[in-house]
């Protein structure tokens, strides 16, 4: 069995979706996601999506060039400004579009989007569902695509990209219900599978995260950009990770140490608790690693203090937070500050690709968190990751509109059963018994990322933790799993993705141990100054012929805006 | 409070592959620590016991829906069930009712999306679309708050006692869903539209007996919504009466 579609789209996330429902009515769309597309991780983000709509009162005078500056600064110059151009300008039309195709955002007193500060943003530019954001996106999407009948295959596990003589043919998926092991052929592939998050073991991430699309891109010979920023959130609840949205802050929240001070006052006397991310989290590590900190049996932490804000205004705009708290930690915020830490939040870095989501393989596209275009660059300013999965599904699927019809790709059946073939094979060999199970060489591999690829880096621990990324790629080879069942089998699946999980991981660390500098959410202590002479530029991992990446550089593209020293 | 160091967790395991093999509760006994959760538990149970063991999970903090189940008799999202607030040192997991299992805690969802499809769960438009939003009052965004907060992760169909004697009943996320659209000061459906409903598959099937209540995670009330068709209908068919053409 062999399924055919014109454009395949690997993910079911809000980039995913706006790509099929942008090319569904013209072309035999097919959309695999590994769960049902509204458990995707869109859904979990809560703060909001940026757009210079100037609704809010205190934002008349936002413009998208002012959006696309703060976007700029805020990547610490690394973001390629012609893509920011692009991002910015495209905002207030897709929150107008999704705003008409149902979202239920929050609204001001005349009826307008409401729109919150937000990290790092000059203006109050975040249009907000209160803080379910990404729910209702991602909501709205699927209520598009069902509208549209998109064809989806949920629960759908996508195992190997067929990459062949420089194109790309499709996938082997696995339908997770039936067990089948089905090649799918397609004219062009497009990966919205998100992002890395769970290379680290502790990361708001849902479980899903694994990064293994981009893992799999690579593994076929996509090349890979800048996948050693990594960006850590400022406030997730200790123990469980679980993201405290930068709402919080932008709804007026303040950073607390253990002697009652609003830190932020020393290190970003102006912009206070709503400095970028990058910026905030390294100033809670300060705060922890000089004492300053409270004891938990979870962990040392900072507080989040919404007290101040009132039982009425938590309970508008932060009724999500409001529950988590007590559901996870059994803290009510009207009463009690949230005790928080900083962790794995996003992953800036991801398949290279261009303002179309094209990378340098024919007919195989990415957009969302597993591309970098890159408009985030070093660090990504809150509101602005909802914001690039939309446009750039979007765009994607216009790029995608344009140039199928002129496009003479044909997709080839024999290198897909040959893949499939493959597939088998590792199949089979991960069932036989006897070596380790794989969730210990995934928690060994969070546990490096977390002690020696954090916030903080060193060439001494990245070196340690290359080493020991290298020997768990080794152990990887003589891994078991417990039953040689297809359907359902989520430790194959574990297995399957630790595979693509090791080779990100491998690409972050190499990237970081290179970048003999300090820019955004990249900090070597042994180098805390930003280099923009040697290093104002893309990082590019390639995976040779016997596994390792290689890297190379690529110019970092610069419209009207020269980098300056970031201060807030 | 913690009962005891270690957990006893009997989980019910059958595989829709082997018909032939009857479920059965398995049991597992684990070590655990305070503040965790049954996902959490359930997550260690795969690792380190049992790698066959098939159960959903994604976001782990109630917001994606993967996780719903039967935990000591009550439905729930396991992500967001602490172990600790039993009073026992026991947890029994079933999947969630009114569905067909494929494997232990998976259930095979497709009757849920097929109803979620039959309601137009979009907004519906006639009206060409203004350059910017389309206004909508804060009072008219609070109307269709709750049900905006539903994630679908189907507690509600699960809990729901006509579901469980008449699988063609549309059931409480669906009808709460049609309300979400139906309530949006925004939405233009057709009152027609409503009437596909108006009948004991759709919202006079309802027992209010108020399951779906208990058992929603987000604290929506799908009866709320099913009420709230109810009588939209009726208002419509008042309107008929009276001779009110629809605008």
């Amino acid at each position: 069995m062999m399924l055919n579609h014109d454009i395949l789209i690997v993910g079911g996330g809000l980039t995913g979706l706006r790509a099929a429902v942008g090319l569904c009515d013209k072309f035999n769309v097919g959309l695999i996601s590994k769960v049902y597309p509204v458990r995707s991780h869109s859904i979990a983000a809560q703060g909001g999506i940026n757009a210079s709509l100037a609704n809010n009162p205190d934002g008349r005078d936002d413009t998208w060039e002012k959006h696309a500056f703060d976007t700029i600064k805020g990547s610490d110059y690394l973001g390629d400004q012609n893509a920011i151009e692009i991002m910015c300008k495209e905002a207030p039309g897709v929150v107008y579009e999704m705003e008409h195709w149902g979202c239920p955002f929050s609204r001001f007193p005349d009826g307008t989007i409401a729109q919150r500060p937000f990290g790092g943003g000059g203006f109050p530019r975040t249009c907000f569902s209160a803080d379910v954001t990404g729910h209702s996106l991602l909501n709205t999407l699927y209520e598009r695509a069902v509208y549209k009948k998109v064809k989806i295959y949920p629960e759908w596990f996508v195992t190997a990209l067929c990459v062949d003589d420089g194109q790309c043919h499709g996938v082997i998926v696995l339908d997770m219900k039936s067990g089948k092991l089905i090649p799918v052929r397609a004219k062009v592939t497009i990966f919205g599978t998100g992002g890395y998050g769970r290379v680290y073991r502790n990361s708001t991430n849902a479980l899903i995260n694994t990064g293994s699309g981009i893992g799999m891109a690579y593994k076929a010979g996509v090349p890979l950009k800048d996948m050693e920023f990594v960006q850590f959130h400022p406030t997730t609840l200790i123990g469980t990770n679980i993201l405290m949205t930068e709402g919080c802050r932008g709804e007026g929240g303040y950073l607390l140490n253990n002697k009652g001070e609003r830190f932020m006052q020393k290190y970003a006397p102006s912009a206070m608790e709503l400095a970028p991310r990058d910026i905030v989290s390294r100033c809670i590590m300060t705060e922890m690693e000089e004492g300053r900190g409270f004891e938990h049996p979870l962990g040392t932490y900072i507080q989040l203090d919404l007290r101040h804000l009132g039982e009425k205004k938590i309970s508008e705009r932060l009724p999500g937070i409001r529950s988590i708290c007590i559901d996870f930690i059994g803290i009510d915020p009207v009463k009690e500050p949230i005790p928080i830490m900083p962790s794995q939040h996003y992953s800036m870095g991801g398949i290279d690709v261009n303002e179309k989501g094209a990378s340098s393989v024919k007919g195989f596209y990415a957009a969302g968190e597993c591309a970098c275009v890159s408009v985030h660059g070093a660090n990504r300013l809150g509101g602005n990751s909802l914001l690039d999965t939309i446009v750039f599904g979007k765009l994607t699927a216009q790029a995608i509109e344009e140039d199928l019809p002129k496009s003479k790709l044909k997709p080839k059946e024999k290198p897909l059963l040959a893949l499939k073939k493959e597939m088998e094979k590792k199949i089979n060999a991960l069932s036989q018994p006897g070596g380790e199970r794989p969730y210990m060489l995934a928690a060994d591999l969070g546990a490096v990322m977390n002690e020696k690829v954090g916030i903080f880096r060193t060439k001494k621990e990245l070196v340690q933790a290359l080493d020991e990324v290298i020997k768990i790629k080794e152990r990887y080879k003589k891994v078991s799993i417990s039953s040689a069942d297809l359907h359902m089998n989520f430790e194959l699946q574990n297995a399957l993705e630790l595979e693509n999980m090791l080779d990100v991981a491998h690409t972050i660390v190499l990237g970081a141990l290179l970048r003999e500098e300090s820019r955004g959410a990249h900090f070597r202590r042994d180098f805390p100054k930003r280099n923009d002479k040697k290093w104002l530029k893309h990082t590019i991992a390639k995976r040779s012929k016997k596994g390792e990446p290689l890297i190379s550089f690529k110019d970092v593209k610069i419209t009207k805006y020269q980098p300056m020293e970031r201060k807030y | 409070m913690i009962k005891s160091d270690f957990y006893t967790f009997k989980i019910l395991r059958y595989d829709a592959k082997e018909p032939k093999k009857d479920p059965y509760f398995a049991l597992y006994k684990i070590r655990v620590i305070p503040g965790l959760t049954v996902l959490g538990m359930l997550l260690r149970i795969r690792d380190e016991i049992d790698g066959t063991l098939s159960f959903r999970s994604s976001c782990r903090s109630a917001i994606c829906g993967s996780c719903a189940m039967v935990i000591n008799g009550k439905i729930d999202l396991a992500c967001r069930t602490q172990v600790a607030v039993f009073e026992t040192d026991t947890i029994i997991l079933e999947p969630l009712p009114n569905f067909e299992v494929i494997k232990d805690l998976v259930v095979d969802m497709t009757p849920f999306w097929q109803m979620y499809e039959k309601v137009q769960p979009y907004l519906v438009r006639k009206s060409p679309e203004p350059e910017k939003e389309i206004y909508q009052s804060e009072n008219d965004r609070k109307k269709i708050d709750q049900f905006v907060n539903c994630i679908l992760c189907a507690c509600c169909y699960g809990a729901c006692p006509v579901l469980n004697r008449d699988e063609n009943y549309a059931g409480p996320a669906a009808l709460a869903k049609l309300q979400r659209f139906s309530a949006d000061s925004r939405d233009e459906r057709a009152t027609g539209v409503l009437e596909k409903f108006n009948n004991e598959q759709g919202v006079w099937g309802c027992d209010t007996v108020f399951r779906c209540i208990d058992a929603c995670p987000k604290d929506v009330r799908p009866t709320d919504g099913i009420v709230g068709l109810r009588k939209t209908l009726l208002k419509n068919k008042a309107k008929e009466l009276l001779g009110v053409k629809e605008k």
